[in-house]
């Protein structure tokens, strides 16, 4: 193995990514125009956007072949934003039954 | 597949996985293995990501809480277009013009490392150029919403708060894209006058995290904002 400078891939794998992301965004696209409602629409959009950004960030950014260390620095802390977003929604249920409750009149 | 192997100055290579973020981290010296300027750009970028994190978590929490219907995107996105009406088909091609520009960037940073700097500042300027016409079309889309009324502070389709989380979430991603293209320009032009022979193309690569982190974003908007 030769030691080169930063993050050297063929080409190959970059066109094949490209492809595969203009085809996930084709089917996300394809969830609006079918009119998909209810589960079925919002289980589709998170699929395709976690596959999307999955494949960004793992190869255009490269974090596939960076080293752990890196990776875990950067990709953990964005853990702890489902806490956010968890105690959000606990909150804005409440504040929305808390709304029909006042608001209905 | 070329692997990068690193190795530490006593010439041993260093460990992967688990006794590697070990070692990494207790070695009593630098931690991340890469060109300081990677590592700041990602710690950046992870800044950032809690920056629209926010944003979307705002978003979620307005449209969650209020009794307003939300204005449907799909109908308020849509346009005719050779007499045909076209569900959300402005933000689709901005989408694929998004897709356009991640290809053009990867390809960029890979033709920097091989030192071809004319195919890599045409490919730098060619992101440059999709990361243009996006910002275009974010411009005729935000005229055609407020020449339809809508306000950060309400709106003829539904909530309210449809306008506020518009306006600021594109609004914020939008000038992300911008600085992009002024960005790729001036490396791109370092690039063709050859700055980066010595100092190394790691440059190019900085750029692209960039790009691509923009991107990324664009991502997690379409689907949150655009496609629920």
């Amino acid at each position: 193995m030769e030691a080169t400078e930063g993050q050297q891939h063929p080409i190959k794998i970059y066109l094949w990514i490209w492809f595969l992301l203009f085809v996930l965004s084709t089917l996300s696209y394809l969830v609006d125009v079918l009119g998909f409602q209810g589960l079925l629409r919002w289980s589709l959009i998170l699929t395709f956007m976690f596959l999307k950004a999955g494949f960004i960030i793992a190869i255009f950014m490269h974090m596939a072949w960076e080293r752990l260390a890196l990776a875990c620095a950067i990709l953990g802390p964005p853990a702890l934003l489902l806490v956010l977003i968890g105690m959000m929604v606990l909150e804005a249920e409440y504040i929305f039954s808390t709304r029909l409750l006042f608001f209905a009149s | 597949m070329t692997e990068t192997v690193i190795a530490n100055p006593a010439g041993t290579l260093l460990a992967e996985g688990l006794p590697g973020i070990v070692e990494d981290w207790s070695a009593d010296k630098q931690t991340f293995q890469v060109h300081w300027g990677k590592a700041m750009m990602w710690i950046f970028l992870l800044s950032d990501t809690f920056i629209f994190s926010c944003f979307l978590t705002s978003y979620m929490s307005v449209r969650a809480t209020t009794t307003v219907p939300w204005p449907n995107p799909s109908e308020v996105f849509a346009l005719t277009l050779f007499g045909q009406h076209m569900p959300l088909i402005l933000i689709a091609i901005m989408t694929f013009i998004r897709i356009s520009s991640r290809g053009t960037m990867a390809m960029a940073v890979n033709f920097g490392y091989r030192k071809d700097r004319k195919t890599t500042a045409l490919l730098i300027l060619a992101t440059a150029a999709f990361g243009a016409s996006f910002v275009g079309m974010q411009a005729f889309e935000w005229t055609k919403l407020i020449e339809e009324g809508v306000r950060p502070w309400g709106n003829p389709m539904g909530a309210a708060q449809f306008g506020s989380c518009f306006f600021m979430i594109t609004g914020f991603h939008g000038a992300h894209v911008s600085i992009g293209v002024i960005y790729l320009c001036t490396v791109a032009f370092k690039v063709y006058r050859g700055d980066f022979e010595k100092s190394g193309y790691a440059a190019v690569e900085i750029a692209g995290l960039y790009w691509h982190f923009v991107d990324l974003v664009w991502v997690f908007i379409f689907a949150l904002f655009y496609l629920w």
